[in-house]
């Protein structure tokens, strides 16, 4: 092995978790651990839930939007099913398609911006260019273009998702790969014939663990609400399965006569995202604990990255939300 | 080629400019749109009539939709529809696409336009007050809020508006905003409230956010300071010194609120049956009604572009050293 490899490393800027010392020092903000609790008690409900549920989430055991009794702790859906099973059944599949679709996004995303600043030229070009494309619809609507096509299936949900997700996590890890390619580790092992994919993996990968967690917080609870958002519009599982999202819209017409079949799940998705973006603003404050004056400012430009505009708008125009992007003119 | 704009007014060169890449984008889009509706399994016309048809329905409906010709014709076809004004006819009722989104198009652009300004003046209005009070009890109350609400989804906000004005506590407005085929949404003002109201809710924190934000940070600089040694009042200090320096942010989240919207009005539209194109286009993607898919996805599109150039134009107006910077 070449001995340039892993001189990051030893020099104490590579691996050394660094992410984890994000995670665990938000976790001990007052913001961040009351977000970690309150995602984490849903979670747990939304896993342990189908273990515990006294009926079948699908059988009809009470009339239509009955109030809540001994045996119907929440009362009846529009179908007569029990809502306290379907609450407790209908929360995972969303929370894994969630996670899913994030995973994808950070990791197509992360991988597209740090390919894009390492290679520069036409290769990025190529990359940002596809970004300002896809970075032209409303997130909702490019997911709902791509389900028009293929029809609801739950792994296409996942994939157009994570997607819409992507350009946004190009365009910040990019900006913040920038900054590591120029330093001079990675320049030594450039001189020194290292292969570029062991360059890009090996050293300057873990040496963006930070902005890769910060931006999958934020991307985590934009999944999230995006996902809920199109199993309200009847973009989920099929209809007799249990979905939070979707049980908000079936339920609606029978606001009146059993209010907690629509206000349970409401509740659920709210308090889980709160949580989420909670815990997730926490990491994103803890790593810019160092920028001092600046950090307000950075903040809300971050957590406000989920709705960030093309690339020819802030790329190299006149003023950039996200501070680090500022410097990243194609040449 | 386009440096051959750098020797005018930086002005019409960034117009120009920002114009003819907007122009490519949308070009781009328009070929992505169609692609992926032309990939379909199967084709358009099967989609539509299903397993039940005859093979000379499915023939006839093929020449309508153009699918007996070549991809490349059929995208021709549909670019220079848009230029003569032909937009086609709907595959799910056969009205044209043009009657069914024009009244559609109106009604959405008044839910974003009533947003967006009640929104942005709201949200100013408040970011400033936080800002001038940093770190009291009004401040963090208003932040903490601000941060939960950032965090909810439309739906969450809209349906928890129907159930406090509309079903369970009170019941003082409409809960659903249904109007007549065709009818422009300024016939029933009182079905306006909950829809705005829910969008309203959802973009003040992001421009409150960035509004306190950039106001703390021009109040804790020099110029400001000197200028309260100088005895110059609290308020024309706030209005006057700090919030032009502040507007480049506030005004590209404001442009970014308006982006969102072009999303958020899909989800609040279905959650009060309000008939804008949010709504035609869940109704569209559920009849697999691909004209009526494509021309408001293009239109959502296009309205992107245009806010992102008209928010860069104005946040350069608004940025003196970068302006005279040619």
């Amino acid at each position: 092995m070449n001995p340039v490899v892993g001189l990051a490393r030893r020099r104490g800027v590579g691996r050394t978790g660094r992410s984890q010392g994000v995670l665990w020092r938000a976790a001990k903000t007052s913001r961040g651990a009351f977000g970690l609790v309150l995602s984490g008690a849903i979670v747990v409900l939304a896993a342990v839930g189908p273990l515990v549920s006294p009926h079948s989430a699908t059988a009809f055991v009470a009339q239509p939007f009955a109030h809540p009794d001994a045996s119907n702790l929440l009362g009846g859906d529009i179908l007569g099913r029990d809502v306290l099973s379907r609450v407790l059944n209908g929360g995972w599949v969303l929370l894994i398609m969630a996670f899913l679709a994030t995973v994808v996004g950070v990791g197509v995303g992360a991988m597209a911006g740090i390919v894009a600043a390492y290679v520069r030229g036409v290769g990025d070009g190529a990359i940002m260019r596809t970004v300002d494309v896809i970075l032209a619809f409303p997130q909702l609507v490019f997911a709902l273009l791509l389900v028009s096509v293929v029809g609801a299936k739950l792994w296409l949900i996942v994939v157009a998702v994570g997607i819409s997700h992507a350009p946004q996590v190009a365009r910040v890890l990019r900006a913040a790969a920038m900054d590591v390619a120029e330093r001079p580790f990675v320049k030594a092992m450039e001189l020194n014939g290292v292969r570029a994919r062991t360059i890009v993996w090996r050293e300057m990968l873990p040496n963006l663990t930070t902005p890769v967690t910060v931006e999958f917080g934020l991307r985590l609870t934009y999944s999230i609400v995006v996902m809920a958002g199109l199993a309200f519009l009847g973009f989920g599982q099929a209809p007799p399965a249990p979905n939070w999202g979707y049980m908000i819209s079936e339920n609606r017409i029978g606001l009146v006569e059993n209010p907690w079949a629509v206000v349970v799940p409401a509740l659920l998705i709210a308090l889980l995202t709160v949580g989420v973006n909670m815990f997730g603003d926490a990491v994103a404050r803890v790593s810019m604990g160092a920028a001092g004056r600046k950090g307000e400012l950075a903040v809300a430009s971050t957590s406000i990255g989920a709705m960030e505009p093309p690339a020819f708008l802030s790329a190299d125009g006149p003023h950039s939300l996200q501070p680090a992007a500022r410097n990243d003119v194609p040449g | 080629m386009l440096r051959a704009f750098s020797h005018r007014h930086p002005f019409t060169a960034l117009i120009i400019r920002r114009s003819v890449v907007g122009v490519v984008t949308l070009f781009v889009v328009s070929v992505l749109i169609f692609g992926a509706t032309e990939v379909l399994p199967g084709n358009a016309a099967y989609a539509v009539l299903g397993h039940s048809a005859s093979p000379a329905e499915l023939h006839a409906l093929e020449r309508q939709l153009h699918l007996d010709r070549s991809v490349v014709d059929q995208y021709g076809a549909w670019v220079g529809g848009i230029f003569r004004g032909d937009l086609g006819r709907s595959l799910a009722n056969g009205t044209s696409v043009w009657s069914f989104t024009e009244a559609r198009l109106v009604n959405s652009m008044i839910l974003v336009v009533l947003a967006g300004v009640i929104g942005s003046l709201l949200a100013v209005a408040l970011g400033i007050a936080a800002a001038a009070r940093k770190d009291t009890w009004l401040d963090d109350a208003m932040s903490g809020i601000a941060l939960a609400v950032t965090a909810l989804p439309e739906f969450v906000v809209a349906i928890t508006l129907v159930i406090l004005f509309s079903t369970v506590a009170f019941h003082v407005l409409p809960g659903v905003s249904v109007f007549a085929p065709g009818t422009y949404a300024w016939s029933g003002p009182r079905r306006l409230v909950l829809p705005v109201a829910s969008l309203v809710l959802i973009i003040v924190p992001y421009i409150f956010r960035m509004t306190r934000a950039a106001m703390i940070e021009a109040l804790e600089s020099e110029y400001v300071e000197l200028s309260e040694l100088h005895g110059v009042s609290r308020v024309r200090v706030l209005l006057f010194y700090a919030l032009p320096t502040s507007l480049p942010p506030i005004v590209q989240v404001v442009a970014l609120t308006f982006l969102y919207l072009a999303g958020g009005i899909v989800i609040v539209e279905n959650v009060f049956a309000y008939p804008g194109i949010g709504q035609g286009l869940v109704n569209a993607v559920n009849a697999r009604d691909i004209p009526v898919i494509q021309f408001i996805v293009l239109v959502l599109a296009a309205f992107y572009i245009v806010v992102n150039i008209v928010a860069d134009v104005t946040v350069l107006a608004l940025t003196p050293r970068r302006r005279s910077r040619a």
